[in-house]
């Protein structure tokens, strides 16, 4: 089982240095965690430490698949307020 | 444009240009230490007059982040934005040497190197450090700059005061975790992330530490505050106390930039920037306890050129990784052109003292005249050189019976400049007129007649005799003619009180 980084990831860093099992990797068009390597940080941190910095809501998915920072839970924007910016920002 | 839109933020502003210097008038180092004195009259960040002869540029080297802010989108990168923590192109530390060297090369005015993002600079000690590490030898005659948000700072300072850097800027947008919770939803920490008033408190405690850390080694330390109405605006008075204790050296308060587009906390929530004046105020009630700044552009995380100008379009890595640089050659330029620059400042300062003779002399007929606000247009050199239609932005000068006095810059491209996707139906020149609300006149080297109609039926006289004067002398012959005219024994016009109420 492993975190897996997708295609939001910005590629800004903060994450590779602080893989206890040196998963993450520079690729393109965005970082990579290897998934032989991933320990979820099991035995090292009580936080995975990759998902715990990562400054993008959904950037990362934990083992189950589902984003380790859901929308809003970042930032403090609610969701449903971005949907309304944004659809307005557009309408302009 | 196009806009992106819309995603989370973490890093902090920056700290964009490690900016300082006063906002008085004629001189305002003269009252600055000899030694700092010395430290900061080439600096374009910390000297109001050093900005209109001195360049900076920052490199891109620092993408992560350790804290998040509410005015902040690290998903964010458009060309056509200015604003701290944006960038069009990550560099490695070699490059960045190679791209310093470039533009000290091509522009001798170019004097400090700033480290600034876009995400915190000592949250990437490997590739900050590599870059000074460089830099220090390459490029002997460059001062080196960082700007951090001081989460990681307590244990950088040690290893800053080894590299050749005198000037840090620190953000401290509060020195109390409940406002801190409204600004900072989270900090990384000892392998946690931590939200709300906890985070935010840890973030404050290790901020001030590393204030006093290096203040204790006499490095300069600049502290930058982002004024958010509602949230912090009160409580910056305290926050310049604080920081003016502890040994900060400047402090610059910068207005809050937020728009929807830019998909920050505070953009999309609709929290508001502070008006003009609002800026003003605080800027004045901080200045009683401290030399602020007021000349910041808040500028990009890889800005080249004058403050207020971005050439970093001429200095991409394709267009570096050409240029061919004889780094001996350039210095012996650079040099010349500094050694040339200090003088004219030097004399500047001279001719300004004998305006305010001048002015002190028409002082004597005892009539109560009341202070005028003027906008100018400059190209830089601390002179009136740039037409109308060209300026990009305007400095403001404060006029009255006493001095003049630099209160700001506006823009004219508010942020961001490519105004039809943006759904603006205003023209340019309304735009303009709208930003430079609050001025009686507006000082340029020319001006086309179209403008200077519609300015003077806002209340704002377009006045294009002083071209090529320096800035401060010219306001102060304007404000004379305006006394001598008896306009300013009255109250404001109609048409300045319409735009400025």
């Amino acid at each position: 089982m492993a975190y897996e980084i997708i295609e939001t990831c910005v590629n800004c860093w903060a994450c590779e240095p602080l893989c206890p099992s040196n998963a993450i990797f520079e690729a393109r068009p965005h970082f990579l965690i290897d998934a032989r390597k991933c320990t979820e940080c099991e035995g090292d941190h009580a936080d995975p430490q990759c998902a715990s910095i990562c400054p993008i809501e959904g950037a990362i998915l934990n083992p189950f698949g589902e984003a380790a920072n859901p929308a809003g839970s970042l930032t403090g924007i609610p969701p449903e307020k971005v949907a309304e910016v944004m659809a307005e920002i557009q309408a302009r | 444009m196009e806009l992106k839109v819309i995603g989370q933020s973490t890093e902090q502003p920056a700290g964009g240009c490690s900016s300082s210097g006063c906002g008085g008038s004629s001189d305002q180092l003269s009252h600055l230490p000899e030694k700092i004195r010395q430290k900061v009259q080439d600096h374009p960040c910390y000297s109001e007059d050093a900005h209109h002869h001195f360049a900076r540029m920052h490199v891109a080297v620092a993408p992560a982040c350790n804290i998040q802010c509410h005015y902040c989108n690290r998903k964010y990168d458009c060309a056509n934005e200015s604003r701290p923590g944006v960038v069009s192109e990550l560099l490695t530390p070699d490059q960045a040497v190679k791209k310093v060297m470039a533009v000290a090369a091509s522009i001798p005015q170019m004097t400090v190197l700033g480290i600034a993002g876009p995400g915190d600079p000592l949250a990437n000690p490997e590739r900050t450090f590599e870059t000074f590490r460089q830099l220090t030898e390459k490029a002997p005659d460059i001062k080196l700059c960082v700007s951090t948000n001081g989460l990681s700072l307590p244990e950088q300072v040690e290893e800053l005061s080894k590299h050749n850097i005198d000037h840090v800027t620190i953000t401290i947008n509060c020195v109390d975790p409940e406002i801190g919770a409204k600004i900072y939803p989270w900090v990384f920490w000892n392998n946690r992330r931590i939200k709300g008033k906890k985070g935010a408190k840890i973030l404050i405690e290790q901020q001030q530490k590393g204030l006093e850390m290096l203040t204790e080694k006499g490095i300069l330390v600049k502290v930058n505050s982002v004024m958010i109405p509602g949230v912090n605006d009160e409580h910056l008075e305290e926050v310049s106390k604080v920081v003016k204790a502890k040994g900060a050296f400047l402090h610059n308060v910068m207005p809050l930039i937020a728009e929807a587009e830019h998909g920050t906390f505070y953009g999309v929530m609709g929290q508001r920037g502070p008006t003009h004046d609002e800026l003003q105020d605080l800027q004045d009630k901080c200045a009683g306890d401290m030399n602020m700044m007021r000349h910041c552009r808040q500028c990009r995380a890889d800005a080249v050129g004058m403050l207020g100008e971005d050439r970093g379009d001429e200095f991409t890595m394709d267009k570096v990784e050409t240029m061919e640089v004889d780094y001996e050659a350039a210095m012996a330029k650079r040099a010349e052109y500094q050694a040339a620059a200090l003088a004219t400042l030097e004399a500047q300062r001279n001719d300004t003292g004998e305006s305010f003779v001048a002015l002190s002399s028409f002082k004597v007929k005892k009539r109560e005249t009341r202070p005028v606000l003027m906008a100018v247009a400059t190209s830089g050199g601390g002179v009136i050189n740039q037409h109308f239609g060209h300026a990009r932005e305007f400095l403001i000068y404060e006029a009255s019976m006493t001095d003049v006095r630099f209160i700001g810059h506006r823009k004219v491209d508010l942020y961001c400049s490519s105004g039809d996707t943006c759904g603006d139906t205003e023209t340019t020149l309304q735009k303009i007129i709208r930003t430079l609300m609050g001025c009686e006149a507006v000082l340029c080297s020319k001006i086309g007649y179209e403008p200077w109609e519609q300015l003077e039926e806002a209340g704002i006289q377009p006045n294009g005799e002083h071209a090529m004067e320096p800035i401060e002398e010219a306001v102060a012959a304007v404000y004379a003619e305006m006394a001598e005219n008896g306009q300013l024994d009255q109250p404001k016009t109609s048409a300045q009180l319409q735009v400025s109420a």
